[in-house]
């Protein structure tokens, strides 16, 4: 799989605009891109208000499109900023989803408690597997990566304390200085605050010095240690903070929930986050989001088609990869 | 030597039982200027590569500045004080001029994820130093601002061979490899490349050592020069000394490489 953006394309006159992929040169006066990020809030926030939107279908779709996008935030800083291929990418959404299960059900934690624990065994289990495949070529970390998915389902579904293959259910849901979060509307903005973090937190990775760093290993390896970059120590940040959107992304979703159980992290998880981040154009935010997007609403969209609405989804998939190899966004600016 | 801030020692490296260097001795002196030359596959850029940590040689020693060079790895040896250019252009694609030089700097600041996700007051500090001491490199190899934005590679060559000295200035080295900075360079740019080694080692105190082809141009720039052939150091001297020495016509000759030789 190519892990490179794409052929290289027209040469353009101005470098790489950033993570933002072109949205910067249309959006080029700070007036525009503030009036241009009020007015989408407004839209966000406004929506679950609206009677037709309001219903708890569509709020509840929303919320699943607006969790795929924290995951294929956090899955593009691994793939689309660093370069490397992460087939497995559910283990981490299942570390944080079981963490805060095991934590707040058995032992009685509240989920404040516990997602702390969560994010810190994701980055555990980041560094473990990392630490050793990031040293080689990243051809061996698909493969590891695609193993750990499986070892963390399957381990999942065989220990007593995961609840085997029935799952975990009854998940507190959390209070937050006195607001309970429980309806779909509480959680839809739950998420849409926690994407907004995500994108906020993504955005200025990519434009410092560490989010240099992934370009300069993903463009050439050996010119980027000739600067004196530790590739391994810059490939494991990524990787590591790849794992902590996950684990996050899997605490809430487990008490949004409040049952999880192995199904919910499978392989074809792992590859629909990918799509998300590759489908819309790796390394760029606003192409991520509409990735998410469409991996999620797609499906629902042709709900009419019946079970004909997974083939013709497929189809369109190929149509997009094969005529935009390189994503969806950046619609070409000239 | 002395005040040799570079030295190897008996450094020999093979590949499945081809040698590439034997029992090679070589230094170079801190501020110096000096040049590496020999036939094609003489292993100059082997020699390179030994030094930058890129190759690993059987036997030997490589000393930088008091500390020893072949247990570390390249981006270790950059951290010493060792900076180098490639033999093909190796500039990052799709990045723009300014960042391929801010790369440079990577090893000489620390801000972390944290920093950066809260624009820390020192991250903040640090980016605006990363850039400034970018500019300077820039400013130094003589690229103009106009061209600081644009995509690397969409560069005139003479111009992306000059950002790569760039950002090899940027890590703030001791001593620089230049691995055939000639390469391709019209009469004119040669010129300029002879103006900016000068600039380099006057202004900045880096020594410099190039592998080059050009004897004209090493004639004119070199303090000392060192001639390889098959992995062999044959001769090392002032460029007086080395247009003289029949070891070194005979190696000329004896490679294809005729016109060379006729220019020493």
């Amino acid at each position: 799989m190519a892990l490179e953006p794409g052929s290289p394309g027209p040469q353009s006159v101005v470098a790489r605009p950033s993570a933002w992929g072109g949205l910067t040169a249309i959006l080029d006066t700070p007036a525009k891109r503030s009036t241009a990020i009020v007015v989408l809030l407004a839209v966000m926030i406004a929506i679950p208000l609206l009677p037709l939107a309001s219903t708890p279908y569509v709020t509840t779709i929303l919320i699943n499109a607006l969790l795929y996008t924290i995951l294929a935030l956090g899955l593009n800083i691994v793939v689309g900023y660093a370069g490397l291929l992460d087939l497995g990418y559910a283990a981490f959404f299942a570390v944080g989803a079981y963490t805060v299960g095991i934590l707040t059900t058995t032992f009685g934690w509240t989920f404040w408690e516990a997602i702390p624990v969560a994010v810190l065994a994701a980055m555990l289990a980041g560094l473990i597997i990392g630490g050793p495949t990031l040293r080689l070529r990243s051809d061996y970390l698909a493969i590891v990566t695609l193993g750990f998915g499986e070892i963390v389902r399957i381990t999942a579904r065989n220990l007593q304390i995961t609840g085997a293959a029935s799952g975990i259910f009854g998940i507190e849901q959390p209070w937050l200085f006195g607001w309970h979060i429980h309806t779909q509307t509480d959680f839809y903005y739950v998420f849409l605050g926690l994407v907004i973090v995500g994108i906020l937190v993504s955005a200025r990775l990519a434009s410092s010095r560490l989010g240099r760093a992934w370009l300069y290993v993903r463009h050439d390896e050996d010119a980027a240690e000739a600067m004196g970059i530790n590739r391994t120590r810059v490939k494991l940040a990524a990787y590591v903070i790849g794992a902590i959107y996950g684990a996050i992304g899997g605490a809430f979703f487990a008490v949004n929930f409040t049952a999880i159980s192995p199904q919910s992290f499978s392989f074809q998880q792992s590859t629909l986050f990918l799509m998300a981040v590759i489908l819309g154009g790796m390394g760029k935010i606003p192409g991520v989001i509409l990735g998410a997007f469409i991996v999620v609403l797609g499906p629902e969209l042709l709900r009419d088609l019946g079970s004909f609405r997974y083939l013709v989804f497929a189809v369109g998939l190929l149509l997009i990869m094969l005529f935009r190899p390189s994503g969806i966004w950046p619609v070409r600016s000239r | 030597m002395a005040d040799a801030l570079l030295t190897l020692r008996a450094v020999t490296l093979g590949f499945a039982g081809n040698t590439v260097l034997q029992s090679v001795n070589f230094d170079v002196a801190a501020g110096s200027i000096s040049s590496l030359i020999g036939p094609n596959g003489a292993g100059k850029t082997s020699l390179f590569n030994c030094i930058t940590g890129f190759y690993k040689p059987q036997q030997g020693r490589i000393d930088f500045a008091g500390t020893p060079l072949v247990p570390l790895k390249p981006f270790q040896v950059t951290r010493t004080g060792i900076a180098r250019t490639f033999q093909n252009l190796r500039l990052f694609r799709q990045m723009s001029v300014l960042e391929n030089v801010m790369s440079g700097q990577h090893c000489r600041t620390k801000a972390g994820a944290i920093g950066a996700i809260l624009h820390l007051p020192s991250q903040q500090r640090e980016e605006r130093e990363i850039r400034d001491r970018a500019a300077a490199c820039l400013r130094l190899v003589g690229i103009a601002e106009e061209e600081w934005q644009r995509e690397a590679t969409t560069l005139a060559y003479g111009h992306q061979r000059r950002v790569e000295i760039a950002r090899a200035l940027a890590t703030e080295p001791k001593l620089l490899l230049l691995d055939e900075p000639a390469a391709g360079l019209t009469k004119g740019e040669k010129q300029e490349l002879i103006a900016l080694i000068a600039r380099i080692r006057d202004e900045r105190k880096i020594a410099v050592l190039l592998i080059e082809h050009d004897t004209g141009l090493v004639m004119t720039i070199s303090e000392r020069v060192s001639v390889l052939d098959h992995g062999l150091m044959i001769a090392e001297g002032t460029p007086k000394e080395i247009q003289s020495n029949p070891r070194v016509i005979e190696a000329y000759l004896g490679a294809e490489d005729a016109e060379a030789a006729l220019a020493l």
